[in-house]
């Protein structure tokens, strides 16, 4: 316990040594120095005359956000529709595409570990790293604009997302039921159809739910590049500055995600 | 003589995941309509997906080849906004996310600044990233800044709200000791709060500064700065070697990054 001998000679009690102090000190001082650099590059790129209108400019995009063109909303139904089929789809796919991953990635379950494992990591790893705008970007460069395109871009980066859930889910799995299973003289298949499946059922169900939800929520913007739904329609508003319909499109958004969420929680809370 | 007695008929079935078998059937029912309605309702055009291939062709080939050498300035330069902004928003975010999220945790603040604070975290985790970042864009003009205050303002919503949670979940002994003590309210938010939070707070921050990063090579596409507007004029311009290079680089400082979070997270718990 490192113990301080003051001035008057009274020892007192601290809770680091010096050189711990010093160490915490110098860490801390490493931080501040970065973030004021990272601040400082990040100002020279910065037009600071945009910046002062800022609360001007922020007042009058209200100004013109109001009111709601609520017109707008007959045309929006169908673009809604894609944007559920984009998520519910994609996330159709994802399933059908990760889930042999995940069972390639896990430990428990994997024919190879020096083989087929690194690899299943990898593509988790590069799939979640990279944001289903970007992928959707990317596939309508490739495939043209439209609804599939947001399909593929929502499955592929769902992989990563159900792949990583589930292969931790199938490490954690109680290894007596497997071991039951084997010892009855079942083979590889039956394993996993009678001992695995059973076991992950309940967290597939959640995690398929969940990344459903976070589907709708970035379905809504796959428009944006190009990828159809109605982020398609967002993204024509916003560049004719027609703001009153952008308002509408916020709303329309909100809604779909927060009822997106809502059906999630209660599935989730059903099964678990 | 050897009449063979066959085997009971006997087979086994696992129980179906869904006890309740009317709300099975509906379930698959409903499935298998929205199935056929959704793809039938698919507008897809094939000759153009078929044109495609051969480009997703020429795409995957450039990962064998990625180029980083032509575009390297400017993926230089998008990579090193990228990572500032990333740094200076996480930092802002948090900190912002502070009085936030203590005002936001029932136990600890009276029912005016709960909601306040709720509202603030209900705004900002409401909208996706790029949506707050076309607005900011609007606001604050292209360039960085937009982007750092957008993922600073997602940040708040994120750090906020689990730091309130946990603050919810505050083990109530300790407090009550601290207070016992004669402790003024900064007192105790220092000894009985702080102690109990401050693990987990730096954890998920470390782990919001990677999503913070991941973010950061999105909203560059609506012009808030960062790597995403180099990748953006890359795909314009068919440089699929280009496009691969920014990939992998982001592929592989987000790899970095959360092993060494998850090493820094390890050691705190």
């Amino acid at each position: 316990m490192p113990i301080e001998t003051l001035p008057s000679g009274q020892r007192a009690w601290q809770r680091r040594t010096m050189l711990a102090r010093l160490a915490r000190w110098a860490a801390w001082m490493v931080g501040v120095l970065v973030v004021v650099q990272c601040w400082q590059i990040m100002n020279a790129d910065t037009i600071w005359e945009f910046v002062y209108d800022a609360p001007a400019q922020g007042a009058d995009l209200l100004g013109r956000m109001w009111p709601p063109r609520w017109s707008v909303l007959d045309r929006l139904w169908w673009p809604l529709w894609d944007t559920l089929n984009m998520a519910t789809l994609g996330t159709a796919l994802g399933v059908v595409l990760g889930v042999p991953v995940a069972f390639l990635a896990a430990r428990t379950t994997t024919p190879s570990a020096t083989i087929a494992r690194p690899i299943a990591l990898l593509i988790i790893v590069s799939s979640r790293s990279i944001n289903s705008l970007i992928w959707a970007l990317l596939l309508v460069t490739v495939m043209g604009p439209g609804v599939l395109a947001g399909i593929i871009a929502i499955a592929l980066r769902s992989i990563g997302f159900i792949g990583k859930l589930l292969y931790e889910a199938l490490e954690e799995i109680d290894e007596r039921q497997i071991e039951a299973i084997t010892a009855t003289g079942a083979t590889g298949a039956q394993r996993i159809a009678f001992g695995f499946v059973p076991q992950i059922m309940p967290t597939f169900a959640g995690i398929s739910v969940y990344r459903w939800d976070i589907n709708i929520r970035e379905s809504t913007v796959l428009g944006l590049v190009g990828a159809g739904g109605i982020g398609l329609q967002l993204n024509a508003s916003v560049s004719r500055l027609a703001w009153p319909e952008v308002t509408v499109m916020f709303i329309a958004i909100l809604c779909t995600v927060a009822v997106s969420e809502w059906v999630s929680a209660r599935v989730r809370a059903a099964i678990i | 003589m050897n009449a063979t007695v066959p085997a009971a008929p006997r087979s086994w079935r696992p129980p179906p995941f869904i006890a309740n078998p009317w709300l099975r059937l509906s379930i698959y029912g409903g499935t298998a309509l929205y199935l056929a309605l959704a793809l039938g309702t698919l507008e897809v055009n094939w000759a153009r997906v078929a044109e495609g291939l051969v480009r997703g062709w020429a795409f995957v080939a450039a990962f064998g080849s990625p180029d980083f050498t032509s575009r390297w300035d400017e993926i230089y330069e998008g990579m090193v906004e990228s990572l500032t902004m990333t740094v200076v928003s996480t930092v802002l975010g948090v900190a912002l996310a502070l009085p936030v999220g203590l005002g936001a945790a029932r136990n600890l603040a009276p029912l005016p600044v709960y909601l306040v604070c709720r509202g603030i975290i209900a705004v900002s985790r409401s909208f996706p990233e790029i949506i707050v970042a076309i607005l900011f864009v609007k606001m604050f003009g292209f360039g960085p800044l937009a982007g750092m205050i957008t993922l600073a303002f997602a940040t708040i919503g994120f750090m906020a709200k689990l730091l309130a949670e946990d603050l919810e979940d505050l083990d109530e002994a300790q407090v009550e000791a601290i207070r016992a003590s004669g402790a003024s309210w900064p007192q105790l938010m220092v000894y009985a709060v702080q102690p109990q939070v401050l693990p987990r707070f730096i954890g998920l921050s470390v782990y919001r500064l990677d999503i913070n990063f991941r973010e950061s090579a999105v909203i560059g596409i609506v012009g808030a700065g960062g790597i995403g507007a180099t990748l953006n004029t890359s795909f314009d311009r068919y440089e699929f070697g280009t496009s691969a290079a920014i990939l992998i680089l982001i592929i592989a400082i987000v790899m970095i990054a959360e092993y060494s979070s998850g090493i820094i997270r390890k050691r705190l718990q």
